[in-house]
């Protein structure tokens, strides 16, 4: 009979505790960030989908054309084409395209880059209806970026 | 009696009452996401209005502009009639509610007993939308419903009862009139002649948030079980006239509960004392919307209570206690005179 | 059916519990047969979700298959991406530097605390209580932005690495794994009062589903499954990896075998998981993160390989037979929840519906990582 009190406070007292908490809170700030209006910045290593790396002096990429990024995509997103240029020592890259809907944003390509050409960019907000939009040309991407 | 200014007025009242009840469901739902968003440290709705106050219109305006649509092989008429019957008690039970002295519709000799009855005319309508929604998820919600219901009817009449006994009348006004004086005199405590006090205005409010299905008793809405109990298969205001019944039967719910234990439109301090004393319809607002608060801080707070420990509940504490009291009551209440 | 007399099937009645529905999270299919409120039968049925993981693993370089191992349980993504990069290691004979391994550890962990906050707050949704799950993941949210801060992503990671981890971590990241061991040592009494110690959490969960040591070794169930069940069996002790043998801390065990038991035991792990990091945070060692000569080209000698590691929801496992080729000739992923799943049939018997919900979400399901 003691029992069946005890029972009765005991779970009578967790219920009021679990109030005051809820109603605690109820009067702190709320910690969401409110999206269209406000919004992160990206970490550094965000992984975004991949780029071709600008030369701050050169203007232009450091891609010798060697194909280990396409080599190592587990998903084959890559696809370049590199081509034999009078004058210039090695290939040139003539073609770097990126089929980001089936990427899956392991770092395979970056990690085997030897010249360290390709990194991730800080893209996030990506929406389309149509799959065409996210085929990219990197080189173009690059002529474009400032 | 001059028939005419009769007429006029209950119209008036109607419209009224029934304009109070719909924004009543309207801005409890806006209270509702807007308090369970600060519990849980979000903002809640704030594109619609400042503070999202337009929301529930946006809402309202969404649910009507969409399809009821009615699944093939539902019993049509008790499907269709279900959500109505949800509805109709509601707002004729708010016509018995003395707010303040002056501010009621009709002043029944019965009008506790009309509440009572009407109240438990929602059973029959949850029961009628999951049985004629021919939906698995819905019938074993309308099960659950009635159970608890019948289950929690008890106590709480037994409550109701002592409440009755110790005001002598069945009247909703005299029942406040016998609380007048502060908070001394209030049902909640026992200088009235109600023995168990505090514990038998617990035990009612439990009985209200079983009775209205509200959480932690909202067994038959039950999301992460029946998906949405008895009214899965309503769309558009099918789906909104259950909606604003269920919040139209908390306000009925903390309105009784004011009227019984918190001494209706009383003020809590002694009549002596200037602005503060004084009786008003702003106290009965303030005590029901307190009530109504903790009624959403409590949904906001606990788990689910499953069927047995719900039917346990009810049988094995509420019920004895509220035997007990109803029989120290009555002797408290001869003792006292 | 039509055979039996009517008047024995009448009371019975099939309830499809799925493959969409709020309790199953994701794409589980349950066939209930029902009498009134009680289960009588419940049959999980499997592969809405089927991707054919192991066959990828089949068809693809060792190196090409490590994304694979963050869709699995997408959880606790890193301890997958352990166990495969330490199996392919023990393969290629690759040398793992020091750093690497506290980094692994720590990220590890992390993950794994993050992985029982979700499943905390879900759990209590399953339940009917939204609000802790918004507590929870105003906690996961710390976690997720110091991994996203490392590994560049939030939830499917892809960090480590054969020989090493992706890139090293800065000491931003360290003292933030601190202030956030702080934090949730600070949110956890709350979870506790808020939920834990509530009258109608206990009489929901205690002696509900009780799942006996036995019905775990006959199921092959693991993890927290199997520690609420009394048996203390977890492989950071009992086949110790990495470097879990330098660190100090226990493994919560609680006889009882109901959902309670595997509550607490969840609750319980997350605190040892805080002791860990700080010990690892506290030794970690100054150095390279990537061994310095890893083959491009992994050909581990023909052999049958095994490695296990302990997920948040158990052992996980991959066998691999390699042929000496670039990829594997078979690959077998042993994941926890499948077997634990697979005991609900026999354990949920009898059991109300809401209890009968309430025992699934104690199990934590991960329907990605069952289907594979």
């Amino acid at each position: 009979m003691a029992g069946y009190f005890t029972n009765i406070l005991g779970g009578a007292k967790s219920l009021v505790v679990g109030l005051s908490i809820t109603q605690r809170q109820f009067f702190k700030k709320p910690i969401t960030l409110q999206y269209p209006w406000e919004s992160l910045e990206m970490t550094p290593r965000y992984r975004g989908h991949i780029q071709l790396i600008k030369n701050a002096e050169s203007g232009t990429h450091q891609c010798i054309s060697c194909g280990m990024c396409e080599k190592s995509c587990p998903s084959d997103c890559i696809t370049i084409k590199g081509e034999k240029q009078e004058g210039v020592k090695g290939k040139v890259l003539v073609k770097y395209e990126l089929d980001f809907t089936k990427c899956s944003l392991c770092g395979q390509c970056i990690a085997n880059c030897k010249p360290g050409a390709i990194e991730f960019s800080r893209e996030y907000n990506l929406a389309s209806t149509r799959k065409e939009d996210f085929h990219y040309d990197l080189l173009k991407r690059l002529k474009e970026q400032k | 009696m001059d028939l005419g200014i009769n007429v006029f007025e209950m119209v008036i009242y109607l419209v009224g009452f029934i304009a109070f009840a719909a924004a009543n469901a309207a801005y409890l739902v806006w209270v509702e996401r807007k308090g369970a968003a600060h519990i849980q440290r979000r903002t809640g709705p704030k594109e619609v209005g400042p503070y999202g106050l337009l929301q529930p219109l946006a809402d309202g305006a969404k649910l009507m502009s969409k399809q009821f649509i009615i699944p093939a092989g539902v019993d049509r008429p008790l499907f269709i009639l279900a959500p109505i019957l949800t509805m109709v008690p509601a707002i004729m039970i708010f016509v018995t509610i003395p707010f303040s002295e002056t501010i009621l519709a009709r002043d029944f000799n019965i009008g506790l007993l009309m509440i009572l009855a009407f109240a438990s005319v929602n059973v029959l309508a949850l029961l009628m939308g999951g049985w004629a929604s021919r939906n698995k998820y819905a019938v074993i919600s309308a099960a659950r419903v009635v159970s608890q219901n019948i289950a929690y009817e008890i106590p709480m009449l037994i409550i109701v009862i002592t409440i009755v006994l110790i005001s002598g009348s069945m009247n909703l006004t005299e029942i406040v009139a016998g609380q007048a004086g502060g908070i001394l005199h209030w049902n909640l405590l026992p200088t009235n002649g109600n023995f168990l006090g505090p514990i038998t205005f617990i035990i009612f409010f439990i009985c209200s948030l079983a009775e209205t299905n509200r959480a932690p008793f909202d067994l038959g809405e039950a999301e992460s079980e029946l998906i949405a109990g008895f009214h899965t298969e309503y769309s558009s205001m099918g789906f909104g006239l259950f909606f604003m019944g269920e919040y139209a039967n908390i306000v009925i719910a903390a309105a009784l509960t004011t009227i019984l234990f918190l001494g209706g439109w009383y003020s809590p301090l002694p009549e002596s004392i200037p602005y503060a004393g004084a009786s008003s319809v702003v106290w009965f607002l303030v005590k029901m919307y307190l009530l109504i608060w903790l009624v959403v801080l409590i949904r906001w707070t606990y788990p689910r209570v499953t069927l047995w420990s719900l039917l346990n509940l009810s049988w094995k504490i509420l019920i004895p206690f509220s035997l007990f009291n109803l029989l120290a009551s009555a002797g408290l209440v001869k003792l006292l005179g | 059916m039509s055979s039996q007399p009517l008047s024995q099937n009448q009371e019975r009645f099939e309830l499809n519990l799925g493959p969409q529905h709020p309790a199953t999270h994701g794409v589980l299919r349950v066939k209930l047969l029902m009498d009134g409120e009680y289960i009588v039968d419940a049959e999980p049925v499997l592969g809405y979700i089927h991707r054919m993981h192991e066959l990828m693993g089949e068809n693809r370089s060792w190196a090409q298959y490590l994304p694979n191992m963050g869709r699995l349980d997408y959880l606790s993504a890193l301890s997958y991406n352990l166990g495969y990069v330490e199996l392919v290691e023990k393969m290629a004979g690759i040398e793992v530097p020091e750093r690497a391994e506290y980094i692994r550890v720590i990220t590890t962990e992390m993950n794994r605390i993050s992985s029982h906050l979700l499943w905390f707050g879900a759990f209590v949704l399953d339940l009917g209580g939204f609000t802790p799950l918004l507590y929870a993941f105003d906690d996961r949210e710390q976690i997720l932005d110091l991994l996203e801060a490392v590994t560049g992503s939030r939830l499917t990671y892809c960090y480590y690495l054969f020989g090493g981890c992706y890139n090293d971590v800065e000491d931003d990241f360290l003292s933030g794994c601190l202030a956030f061991v702080k934090r949730l040592r600070t949110r956890l009494p709350m979870y506790h009062n808020l939920v834990t110690k509530n009258v109608i959490l206990r009489q929901r969960l205690e002696g509900v589903g009780p799942v006996s040591a036995e019905m775990c070794r006959k199921y092959g169930a693991t993890g927290p499954v199997l520690r609420g069940s009394g048996i203390n069996y977890d492989l950071r002790k009992n086949e110790p990896y990495s470097i879990y043998p330098e660190l100090d801390f226990d493994v919560p065990v609680y006889p009882e075998g109901d959902s309670m038991a595997r509550f607490m035991v969840r609750m319980d792990e997350m605190e040892q998981c805080l002791r860990i990091i700080e010990q690892a945070i506290a030794k970690i060692p100054e150095g390279p993160v990537m061994a310095e000569k890893v083959p491009k080209m992994i050909k581990p000698a023909a052999g049958d390989y095994y490695h296990a590691v302990e997920a948040a929801r158990g052992t996980f496992a991959i066998r691999a037979v390699s042929d000496g080729a670039n990829q594997a000739y078979r690959m077998k992923l042993r994941s926890p929840t499948f077997s634990n799943l697979s005991l609900f049939q026999e354990a949920s018997r009898g059991m109300l519906l809401a209890d009968g919900l309430a025992f699934m979400g104690s199990l934590d399901l991960v329907i990605p990582e069952i289907d594979r």
